[in-house]
């Protein structure tokens, strides 16, 4: 139990997902969505890493995560002009009070 | 318990510490800081896994750049004279109590799962053959992602002064 192996790694990587989706789905603000959607990119990522190591796959893994890291970064920057949109046309980032599409 | 456990539990409870912050502080300028404490910890558990590369890129990507962006994202979105910095939270308890029982599923039946493993030794730097790798077989995964780099550029700029 006290011996880390690849079980601790996994254990890791879920309650960051877990906290990832908990503030995608609480969070008013759209900046803080965004924040959720790193954390749970980043728990893809330690999933990855891990078994890199310990599933004997070479450098795959790390490749893969590098990937990731690359698509984190690309869509942070498109969500971020999106939110400075919506900010512009309904001057409120919170995702609760935009609904115009529902009237 | 050697040296590595230990390492290994602090960055642990540093990570899944402070991401908890993250979601749980009404701040939203605090959570951007505790987000970097986060992405700090996570940068701790790629070195422990013995992905040097990986976790320096970390550093740099998200700490340097997508962090700052989302701190740029809050000052840009709130209106500095009037602080509206403080954001609150929707459908707490039934948001808690089904990412409660879904970790609780995760974690059980990945505990329970006997996982074939064979621990690989790593070089002693990664950056050789992850080089080899990036120009050999992932050639085109790498061209792609640079047209991809370039498109989301111009994208994000022609959306964001329109």
């Amino acid at each position: 139990m006290l011996h880390v192996g690849l079980n601790h790694f996994l254990v890791i990587s879920s309650l960051l997902f877990c906290l990832g989706i908990f503030g995608i789905v609480t969070r008013r603000n759209a900046v803080m969505v965004l924040m959720g959607i790193e954390l749970i990119l980043n728990a893809a990522n330690i999933n990855f890493i891990a078994f890199a190591k310990y599933g004997n796959f070479g450098l795959q893994g790390q490749m893969i995560a590098l990937f990731v890291i690359v698509l984190a970064a690309a869509e942070a920057a498109i969500a971020l002009a999106i939110v400075l949109n919506i900010y512009k046309i309904f001057s409120t980032v919170n995702v609760d009070e935009i609904d115009t599409l529902k009237d | 318990m050697n040296i590595y456990d230990i390492i290994f539990f602090v960055f642990a409870i540093t990570t899944v510490g402070s991401a908890f912050m993250v979601v749980t502080t009404r701040n939203i300028v605090h959570a951007a800081f505790y987000l970097l404490l986060t992405f700090f910890g996570v940068t701790g558990i790629y070195v422990l896994l013995g992905a040097d590369f990986v976790a320096i890129v970390q550093l740099v990507v998200y700490v340097g750049g997508i962090l700052i962006l989302l701190i740029f994202g809050v000052m840009l979105t709130n209106k500095i004279t009037n602080v509206q910095i403080k954001s609150g939270s929707l459908q707490l308890f039934p948001a808690a109590i089904g990412v409660g029982l879904f970790g609780g599923v995760l974690v059980s039946a990945l505990l329970n799962t006997e996982w074939k493993t064979s621990a690989a030794e790593f070089p002693k730097t990664t950056l050789e053959g992850l080089g080899l790798l990036l120009m050999n077989e992932y050639i085109i995964v790498f061209e792609v992602l640079g047209v991809l780099l370039l498109v989301v550029l111009v994208g994000a700029a022609s959306i964001a002064r329109k």
